[in-house]
């Protein structure tokens, strides 16, 4: 059965690249259930509050899926589902990239690739030397793993021996100009040889989701290889690179909207 | 300068639970002392300035007032978006605490010469850029940085200054140290010209000129106010710095003396915009690329 949640959140995504003819709807959808178990099942965090001490964080490095994470928090109850009518356009509210001051729940900015583990793991630092709960999820590209600078707190977390920290790579095989333009084969291999734990899992299936985010390695830093479709949900838009680049148009958009409300 | 940072850095941690001292594996024989009294507020990333920069943003993000020390141009520009993103565009509170400026690695090559870094830091958005030209500068700045929320670079020289102020002057962020008025012309340096400034104007002031001397030790937000003074009174300025002419304190002066509608006539004195491929030491380097010797007034047309 479909989950209403995340089919109203990809439903809102679709609405939102269509109106605001936006880039970036294939590497949303690639996310959507990987959010969805975030933040309905795992996360401890409090909507109405939502600066809480010791909370659990989440950072959206790949910050391109940013509605995803927008649609995700609306409907998390993070801000009104409103503002989704507000992203990517004159006087909105939500920017393509993540502005931490646009909206509640947005822990970092972010848009540029290769930043998001080194913040996250400076919070796993911070909560280590104080003693304080609260775990720190970073959300990756596999294609931003090209970047050097994540393999430089990839290196450092594992010797640190840092326990509350997870990164999630969203495995979806595509980046900006075609399909693993660096080789990203054995991924979870190569954080294993880096020191982490590192588990494979599909990124669509919520059950194993859950389990893999709720396992914890208790010796070092996790990493969860989530092997994801691109564009899913949508079947004209999976495994699709122009899905990086192209917004719906008004026929695209009614078809992908049938297809989303008809998917059982 | 490099001690008086350290030795300010430890009397504040002590008091103030919140400082954290990150390196990119730079400060052998500086830091000993605060690893031995800090062990959890103190990291060597080891030689990745990328993470070292999302990493203080994180622990800022968590709470910490974060120090960041490296030679300037590894500090600055190896991870120069990490700065502007992680740092300047979410307002962090994270300092950055360059060594080395201009030719003070001299006989080390132009890698490790720093002679961009206040254009580019100054053009960030949310970030102070100070540049101290002697110990008491240095100490003062950075005792008052705990006190400033946001991002701040501090561009340090070596090490073993000379004091120039008076041991009890007062040096305040974002307001110019004039430490002779005069009726001349202004010398403006910054940083650690300062030490050369005063012999300069020593020198002026032996041959019968007034000139005025001020220490620009805040670049952003620069004293306009200090400026519009020395146009309003007719004098021509030459700043002077060891840095680029391109977009460092020269540059800044000019766009104070050029919005005011001024006649006043700004000589800069700088490093041309040129790569040294020349070997030899700061003192050296000075002399073969035209920052040591005192510049004749009428061939500036300074004296009006």
């Amino acid at each position: 059965m479909m989950n209403e949640v995340i089919r109203s959140i990809r439903k809102s995504i679709l609405t939102m690249m269509h109106y605001s003819k936006s880039s970036h709807i294939g590497a949303c959808f690639s996310v959507v259930e990987i959010l969805y178990t975030l933040y309905f099942d795992i996360l401890n965090i409090d909507p109405n509050n939502p600066k809480k001490p010791y909370r659990d964080i989440f950072i959206l490095s790949k910050a391109h899926a940013s509605a995803a994470l927008y649609a995700t928090l609306a409907y998390r109850g993070l801000f009104p589902l409103e503002w989704l009518d507000r992203y990517y356009i004159d006087d909105g509210i939500l920017p393509g990239h993540l502005d931490m001051n646009a909206a509640p729940g947005i822990e970092c900015s972010a848009g540029s690739l290769g930043h998001g583990l080194s913040i996250g793991l400076g919070m796993s630092i911070a909560r280590t030397m104080r003693k304080e709960l609260g775990r720190v999820y970073v959300l990756l590209g596999d294609g931003e793993c090209n970047e050097g600078s994540v393999w430089e707190a990839i290196m450092l977390a594992s010797t640190l021996k840092i326990k509350n920290l997870t990164a999630i790579v969203d495995y979806n095989h595509l980046q900006g100009m075609g399909r693993e333009v660096i080789n990203q084969t054995n991924l979870s291999e190569r954080f294993k040889a880096f020191g982490w734990n590192s588990v494979d899992v599909d990124g669509h299936d919520l059950d194993a989701l859950k389990q893999v985010l709720s396992a914890i390695s208790p010796e070092s830093p996790s990493a969860i290889i989530a092997h994801t479709i691109k564009g899913k949900g949508v079947s004209f838009m999976e495994d699709r690179l122009e899905w990086h680049y192209k917004s719906p148009n008004d026929e695209e958009f009614v078809a992908a909207l049938t297809e989303l409300e008809r998917a059982q | 300068m490099r001690t008086t940072f350290i030795n300010t850095l430890i009397e504040r941690a002590r008091i103030d639970n919140r400082i954290f001292l990150l390196t990119p594996d730079l400060g052998f024989s500086v830091f000993e002392k605060f690893i031995e009294l800090y062990p959890d507020r103190y990291l060597n990333i080891g030689i990745a300035e990328q993470n070292a920069i999302g990493i203080a943003a994180g622990l800022a993000l968590s709470g910490y007032k974060v120090y960041v020390y490296s030679i300037i141009p590894f500090l600055t520009m190896r991870c120069f978006e990490q700065v502007r993103i992680d740092v300047a565009y979410m307002n962090l509170d994270v300092k950055l605490i360059g060594v080395g400026s201009g030719y003070s690695y001299g006989p080390a090559g132009a890698t490790h010469h720093a002679i961009e870094d206040i254009s580019i830091m100054r053009s960030l958005p949310n970030m102070a850029v100070c540049c101290p030209g002697d110990p008491l500068e240095a100490k003062q700045l950075i005792e008052q940085s705990f006190s400033l929320p946001g991002p701040m670079y501090i561009r340090l020289g070596k090490n073993n200054e000379p004091f120039i102020h008076a041991k009890d002057d007062l040096v305040k962020f974002g307001e110019a140290s004039i430490l002779k008025r005069g009726s001349d012309f202004a010398l403006i340096t910054t940083g650690n010209m300062l030490e050369q400034g005063k012999n300069w104007i020593d020198n002026w002031i032996s041959e019968g000129y007034d000139p005025e001397f001020i220490s620009m030790h805040t670049i952003k937000p620069i004293d306009e106010k200090s400026v519009l003074s020395i146009i309003e009174r007719g004098l021509n300025i030459i700043t002077l710095e060891e840095h680029s002419v391109i977009g460092g304190l020269g540059s800044a002066v000019s766009d104070i003396v050029a919005a005011a509608g001024s006649s006043c006539k700004v000589a800069k004195v700088g490093i041309p915009d040129i790569f040294s491929h020349y070997v030899g030491s700061q003192e050296a380097h000075r002399k073969h690329y035209g920052l040591a010797s005192r510049p004749d007034l009428h061939v500036l047309g300074i004296l009006s």
